[in-house]
């Protein structure tokens, strides 16, 4: 017998037991806030773990974010060029400035420079989490997994009509119990650690800084 | 490299002794246990929320432990079909030769670890080690405790018997080029430093799993430094392992019992990131590993699922909240249990998977407060449990499926037991008993043999000058 089907085995000797629980959700469900309040919280609860949040509007945001990577001094933006948020940033990058980088090769053709010469990637995101703050992504073809981990800045898209009341909701609503992209991702601030004396310290593995474009 | 649990001589009491003589460690633990307790309370404002919550939680894994055998099927057919490769191991040892394999197969040094409970069972880097491959660890806290050599202290917090003056020392001497520093941030920092060329550099990646879910076929990673997603997405090889019990039927169970998990564990209302991985990298991707394997380890997992009333073992979500409030584990720290899960939640786990004979000890490691009880996400009774192992270990059931059953029986205590039964089923025995215990029990000398073993720490149980018979005859109470 394979190990497989002798732990199977193994767990079907036990004898049945108890009856099936109804799962009663309400508490979950009932979790909700009109558009306002679910901005605001969403806000307040990645503000309270140090992200950055610039406002913007439906059509400068791409303006928005040129001026932030100038003001920050950022030397370079890595982002997909193929969604169509790509194509608006590019479209308003300005020619003398700091250089845009597409991610759209594999990895180990700039595996180096990824991890030691990227100021800052950006993304777009599927939309946030009112409840306890937070941004769902799907990275994939176009925006690839270690865009929103490797470089030290973040900046991620979110569009307040796209904030959800609970992760609870946002897995029923995006439908994810059916189908699910090779990586789902839910991001609520910079890395942090509290593994030394359980001080807070940010910037561990992954970004140092998490900049959420707010487009309201 | 890590110290195997197996090369120590499993001692507790000695242990615990040792533990409880050393200040410093006293006042970390105290120290980050009250940090943690606060932290916890404050994210559950609401009782009523919690009640449902937990509720909720102790439900849901109830559910799936029910459907256990079904659920693994689904999860394994769901996996293959997102093209990631399940493997099955009854024991640690057949689990480290998986992971082996699959390294050595494809030519793997170096192997970048993220936190995983289930890899200090097996003992994993040890066992690379032995074979030549490199496993560091890259959770801050593991990757500390590595720097020296220890095993974790806490499930989730794995270094948290050592004060930031003691991990200044260590990096000062471990670290190349490092300057001695006790600012937080410049610790990190320097581990950022390191281990960022190691995910560079890594051949493989390993990494646990919090839940695993059956219907879609997804791995659900929780973390808040980044080093899990750097240890599953940046090196071509993806190696994740879990426990058997870890699996979830839907998606949607997976929201409340992660806001249980990170609110019980750290007072967080989320962490910083949640990471499902349903395969590895797909047609068009750019990044991602190439090949995403998952082992599944029964390791006595499956014998404690077949006692209904020990399977609730199985529950557990790894939060760690029952540590964080144990009067016992706050004075005695992690490594005094002398086994990878410590507090009450080991006190359970540890006996059943490596004998009650031979742990005997633990389940007696509790004032059975049930404080653990009490804040545990998904209500796994833990004192009644602690109970029953007790019982388990000492006197044995006919047909019983608890490992080592009845080897810690003691003659002693038997003869003590059996004189009990003896003089309570004979009155009269009963009398003169309870008559020399209250005219000269308060004569024994506290140095007695037995009696000595209480004494030592603690004043000598002063008998009552009268048996509360002779009392109650003496007020005119009538048939006594």
């Amino acid at each position: 017998m394979s190990e497989r089907d002798a732990i199977l085995a193994g767990l079907r000797a036990a004898l049945p037991y108890g009856t099936p629980p109804v799962l009663d959700f309400s508490v979950m469900e009932e979790k909700r806030w009109n558009p306002c309040e679910r901005t605001a919280r969403l806000r307040r609860c990645m503000a309270a773990v140090k992200t950055e949040f610039l406002d913007a509007g439906p059509l400068d945001w791409p303006q928005a974010v040129v001026d932030l990577v100038l003001r920050e001094g950022l030397d370079n933006l890595l982002f997909g060029p193929h969604t169509s948020e790509g194509r608006q940033l590019a479209a308003a990058w300005p020619a003398q400035g700091p250089r845009l980088i597409a991610y759209d090769h594999p990895v180990e053709s700039f595996k180096q420079e990824l991890f030691t010469g990227v100021a800052a990637g950006f993304t777009t995101t599927l939309g946030g989490i009112a409840e306890t703050g937070g941004l769902l992504l799907t990275p994939g073809p176009l925006e690839p997994r270690l865009l929103s981990l490797v470089p030290p800045v973040h900046l991620a898209l979110l569009r307040a009509d796209r904030i959800f009341d609970t992760l609870f909701q946002a897995f029923r609503e995006l439908g994810w119990n059916q189908s699910l992209p090779n990586n789902a991702l839910v991001i609520s601030g910079p890395s942090k650690t509290a593994d030394i004396e359980q001080t807070l310290a940010y910037g561990v593995h992954g970004p140092k800084r998490l900049i959420v474009v707010l487009v309201g | 490299m890590s110290i195997e649990p197996s090369s120590l001589e499993i001692d507790f009491l000695a242990s615990s002794t040792l533990a409880l003589a050393d200040p410093q460690l006293r006042r970390n633990f105290r120290r980050a246990m009250d940090g943690l307790m606060a932290k916890r309370a404050a994210c559950f404002p609401d009782p009523a929320e919690w009640t449902r919550t937990q509720a909720l939680g102790a439900a849901i894994r109830a559910k799936n432990l029910l459907i256990l055998p079904e659920l693994l099927e689904r999860l394994e057919r769901n996996l293959t079909k997102n093209g990631i490769t399940v493997h099955w191991a009854g024991t640690v040892d057949q689990a480290n030769q998986t992971v082996l394999e699959l390294l050595q197969a494809r030519g793997a040094k170096a192997l970048v670890k993220g936190k995983s409970m289930v890899s200090e069972e097996m003992g994993l880097n040890h066992f690379l080690a032995a074979h030549g491959i490199e496993a560091l660890e890259s959770d801050l806290g593991e990757y500390i405790i590595q720097l020296d050599g220890e095993m974790p202290s806490h499930i989730i917090m794995p270094a948290i018997h050592k004060n930031k003056d003691q991990i200044a020392r260590l990096f000062s001497e471990r670290i190349k080029h490092a300057k001695y520093t006790e600012e937080v941030d410049e610790l990190t920092a320097m581990a950022r430093a390191v281990l960022r060329q190691k995910f560079l550099d890594a051949d493989a990646g390993l990494s646990g799993v919090n839940f695993a879910v059956a219907e879609t076929g997804t791995l659900c990673l929780v973390e808040n430094e980044g080093n899990g997603r750097m240890s599953t997405h940046v090196p071509r090889l993806h190696i994740a392992l879990m426990g058997l019990e870890k699996v979830v039927e839907r998606l949607e169970e997976v929201a409340p019992l992660y806001s249980l998990l990170t609110r019980s564990a750290t007072g967080q209302a989320i962490s910083t990131y949640l990471n499902l991985i349903s395969g590895p990298r797909g047609g068009g991707e750019q990044d991602g590993p190439r090949e995403v394997h998952l082992v599944i380890l029964d390791n006595g997992r499956s014998r404690i699922y077949q006692d209904p009333e020990l399977r609730t073992t199985l529950a557990c979500i790894r939060c760690g909240a029952c540590m964080n409030h144990c009067p016992v584990y706050t004075r005695i720290g992690g490594h005094a249990y002398q086994a990878v899960y410590p507090g009450p939640i080991g006190s359970i786990l540890t006996p059943q998977v490596e004998g009650v004979g031979l742990r005997h000890e633990l389940p007696h490691a509790s004032s059975l407060c049930g404080a653990c009880e009490e804040v545990c996400p998904v209500k796994i009774p833990i004192t009644h449990l602690l109970i029953r192992l007790r019982r388990e270990s000492s006197h044995s059931r006919p047909g019983g499926t608890v490992l080592g059953a009845g080897t810690a029986r003691s003659g002693l205590e038997d003869l003590a037991w059996a004189m009990w039964g003896w003089v309570l089923g004979h009155p009269g025995a009963y009398r003169i008993s309870s008559w020399c215990a209250t005219r000269f029990g308060r004569l024994l000398p506290a140095g007695l043999p037995l009696l000595a073993a209480w004494t030592r720490t603690r004043s000598k149980p002063l008998p009552g000058r009268r048996s509360l018979q002779e009392r109650a005859r003496a007020k005119g109470v009538p048939h006594v």
